[in-house]
C-alpha cells in the first residue's frame, strides 16, 4: 500500500514535468516523422539499398531510442529526490528500502510500454502492416526498458541533478543511438565499434524488436536474452546501490 | 519510561565529532528545545534520533525502542520537519499531506479528512490547490510543519521551524505547538531563544557536541547568576566556544 502511494506521487511528478514529456514522447514521434519524410523521398534504389529507414525497421529502432529517455525521467527524479532533502522526511517515514525502489521503478513500467505502444501506433500511420507482432514487439521491448530503469536508477543514486542531465540526456541517448543499428548498421563500421555495439545491450534489443515484425521468431530469443541478462544485472545493481547509499546516507 | 532517553550518543565524521557522547532525556509530553550555536550538532543530533543517520556509538530509546536495533518502530512513532524545507514540488499542497498521511498508514478516507483539520489548522485554504514549488518559503515551511504533523506522531522533531516565517505566521506556529503540549512529546531546535523560552518545558543547550547544560529555561538563568535567558545562553554555549 505504501509502495502504491509513494508510486503514485512519483507518476505525478514525472507526468507534471512537460520538458519530459517532450523528450519522452514527442522527440522520438518527431525524428519518425522525419526520417519516413526523408525515406519516402530519395530515389526508390536508394530506399531499397538502406532498408533501415523502412518503417519495418525504423520503428522498432525509434521504440528503442524512445526508451532511453525512462533513465532521465528515473534519474531526474531520484537525483531532485535527493538533494532537495524531501527524500529526508521519506527516509524518516516507515518506508523501507525496497518499497523506495519499486515506488521509484513501477510507475516507469507502464510508462515505456505506453511508450513504445505510441510509437507502433504512430508507425502504423505511416505504413507498417497491423499484425498481431506489434502486441508482441511491445513486450520485447520490457527488458530493454528494464535496461533503461535501472540505468536511471543508478545515475540518480549517485549524480546530482545537472550530472544527470549530462549523464542520462546526453551520454546515454547517443550511446543508444549509435550503437544500436537504429541509424546505420554498426558491421558497417565494424572493428571496435561493432564488437562495442554486440557487448552492449542496445543492439540486441533493436534486433529482437526487428525480428518480432518481421516474424522470425527464431532469432529473437538469442538476441534477447543479452538484454534480459543486463537488465537483471543492471536491476540487482541498482537495487544493491540505492539500499547502500540509503543505510548509509552519506 | 522516558519519550527519550541517549546514552554516550556520538557521531563521528571522518575528523570531526559533530556529537560527542550525549547524555539526554526527555519525558513523555515534554516540549524539550534543543539550543545551540552553529555546528554545535543540534540537527545531528535529530538525525540520529529520527533515524536517518546512524549514530558511530551509543544509542538512543524512543519510548523504550532503539535506534540502533529496532528502527523500523521507531519511525512508525516519529516524524520530522527537517531544517531545510521538505515538500514535493510539483504536487498541491493537499496532495502532499495526504502523500505523507498515507505513508504513515492511513487509508484514503482517513487521509483526507486528517488533510482537512490541517489546513483548517494551519489557515492553508486558499493554497490547498497550488503546487507546492509555486508557494513562497515561508508557505513552503508551513506546508514542511504541517507534514510533520499529520502522521500523529508520538514524538515530533522540530528543527528551526521558525526560520523563515514572517512574524504572524510565527506567532501562529507557536499556537499550534502550545495546543500540542502535553498531548505528544516535541523536540525543537531554535536560534530564537525567545521562542525557546516562551514555549519549552526544558531546555538543553549544545557546544561542540556537548550538552553543556540541561533544565527550565528559570533555572538556566539561575544558574548562569542572570535575568536575561540571552545572557544565560551566552555564557553556557560560550563556555564550549572558548
Ligand atoms: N555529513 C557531514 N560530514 C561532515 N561533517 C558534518 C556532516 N554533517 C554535519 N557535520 C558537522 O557536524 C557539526 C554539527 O553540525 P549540525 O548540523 O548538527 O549543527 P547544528 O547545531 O544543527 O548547526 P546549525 O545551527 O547551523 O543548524 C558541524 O561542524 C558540521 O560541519
Ligand atoms: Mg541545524
Amino acid at each position: 500500500m505504501r509502495t502504491i502511494v509513494f508510486a503514485s506521487r512519483n507518476t505525478k511528478e514525472i507526468l507534471r514535468d512537460v520538458i519530459t514529456l517532450f523528450f519522452g514522447l514527442v522527440f522520438p514521434l518527431v525524428i519518425m516523422v522525419l526520417l519516413s519524410a526523408i525515406n519516402s523521398s530519395i530515389p526508390k534504389e536508394a530506399a531499397e539499398a538502406t532498408t533501415l529507414f523502412q518503417i519495418q525497421n525504423l520503428a522498432p529502432g525509434i521504440s528503442v531510442f524512445g526508451l532511453s529517455f525512462i533513465s532521465l525521467f528515473s534519474a531526474q527524479l531520484i537525483s531532485k529526490d535527493r538533494t532537495t532533502s524531501f527524500v529526508l522526511r521519506l527516509f524518516t517515514s516507515p518506508l523501507k528500502a525496497f518499497e523506495f525502489i519499486l515506488g521509484y521503478t513501477l510507475p516507469l513500467v507502464p510508462m515505456s510500454i505506453a511508450q513504445t505502444a505510441i510509437c507502433y501506433i504512430a508507425a502504423i500511420f505511416f505504413g507498417l502492416e497491423v499484425t498481431p507482432n506489434i502486441l508482441l514487439a511491445i513486450v520485447v521491448n520490457i527488458p530493454i526498458a528494464l535496461v533503461f530503469i535501472a540505468l536511471g536508477l543508478l545515475a540518480g543514486t549517485f549524480l546530482n541533478e545537472k550530472a544527470v542531465g549530462g549523464i542520462c540526456g546526453a551520454l546515454l541517448t547517443n550511446l543508444s543511438a549509435w550503437f544500436s543499428n537504429i541509424w546505420f548498421d554498426t558491421s558497417l563500421v565494424g572493428g571496435w565499434f561493432e564488437s562495442l555495439a554486440n557487448a552492449m545491450p542496445f543492439a540486441h534489443a533493436v534486433n529482437s524488436a526487428r525480428y518480432v515484425i518481421s516474424g522470425e521468431y527464431g532469432k529473437i530469443m538469442p538476441e534477447l536474452m543479452w538484454v534480459i541478462v543486463y537488465a537483471v544485472v543492471l536491476l540487482a545493481l541498482a537495487i544493491t546501490a540505492f539500499t547502500m547509499k540509503m543505510k548509509r546516507n552519506k | 519510561m522516558y519519550a527519550i532517553k541517549t546514552t554516550n550518543l556520538t557521531k563521528k565524521y571522518k575528523d570531526k565529532t559533530a556529537v560527542n557522547s550525549l547524555n539526554l532525556t526527555v519525558n513523555k509530553g515534554e516540549l524539550y528545545a534543543l539550543l545551540g550555536v552553529n555546528g554545535a550538532g543540534k540537527s545531528t543530533t535529530i538525525k540520529m534520533l529520527s533515524c536517518l543517520i546512524p549514530p558511530t556509538s551509543g544509542d538512543a530509546l524512543l519510548l523504550d525502542n532503539s535506534i540502533v536495533s529496532d528502527s523500523a518502530k521507531v519511525k512508525q512513532l516519529i516524524n520530522v520537519s527537517p531544517q531545510e524545507t521538505a515538500v514535493a514540488e510539483k504536487l498541491s499542497v493537499r496532495e502532499n499531506l495526504e502523500l505523507v498521511a498515507r505513508i504513515y498508514g492511513a487509508d484514503r478516507k482517513t487521509a483526507k479528512s486528517k488533510v482537512d483539520d490541517m489546513i483548517e489548522k494551519f489557515d492553508m485554504h486558499e493554497i490547498v490547490n497550488s503546487r507546492a514549488k509555486t508557494l513562497s518559503g515561508g508557505w513552503q515551511r508551513r506546508l514542511s510543519i504541517a507534514m510533520a504533523l499529520i502522521s500523529e506522531p508520538e514524538i515530533l522533531f522540530l528543527d528551526e521551524p521558525t526560520l523563515g516565517l514572517d512574524v504572524l505566521a510565527r506567532r501562529e506556529l507557536w499556537t499550534v505547538i502550545e495546543k500540542l503540549k502535553g498531548k505528544i512529546t516535541i523536540i525543537l531546535t531554535t536560534h530564537y531563544l525567545e521562542e525557546a523560552e516562551a514555549l519549552s518545558d526544558r531546555i538543553g543547550i549544545m557546544a561542540k557536541g556537548e550538552l553543556k547544560a540541561e533544565n527550565t529555561a528559570e533555572n538556566l538563568k539561575r544558574l548562569a547568576d542572570t535575568d536575561s535567558f540571552e545572557e544565560a545562553f551566552i555564557r553556557i554555549a560560550g563556555e564550549g566556544v572558548k
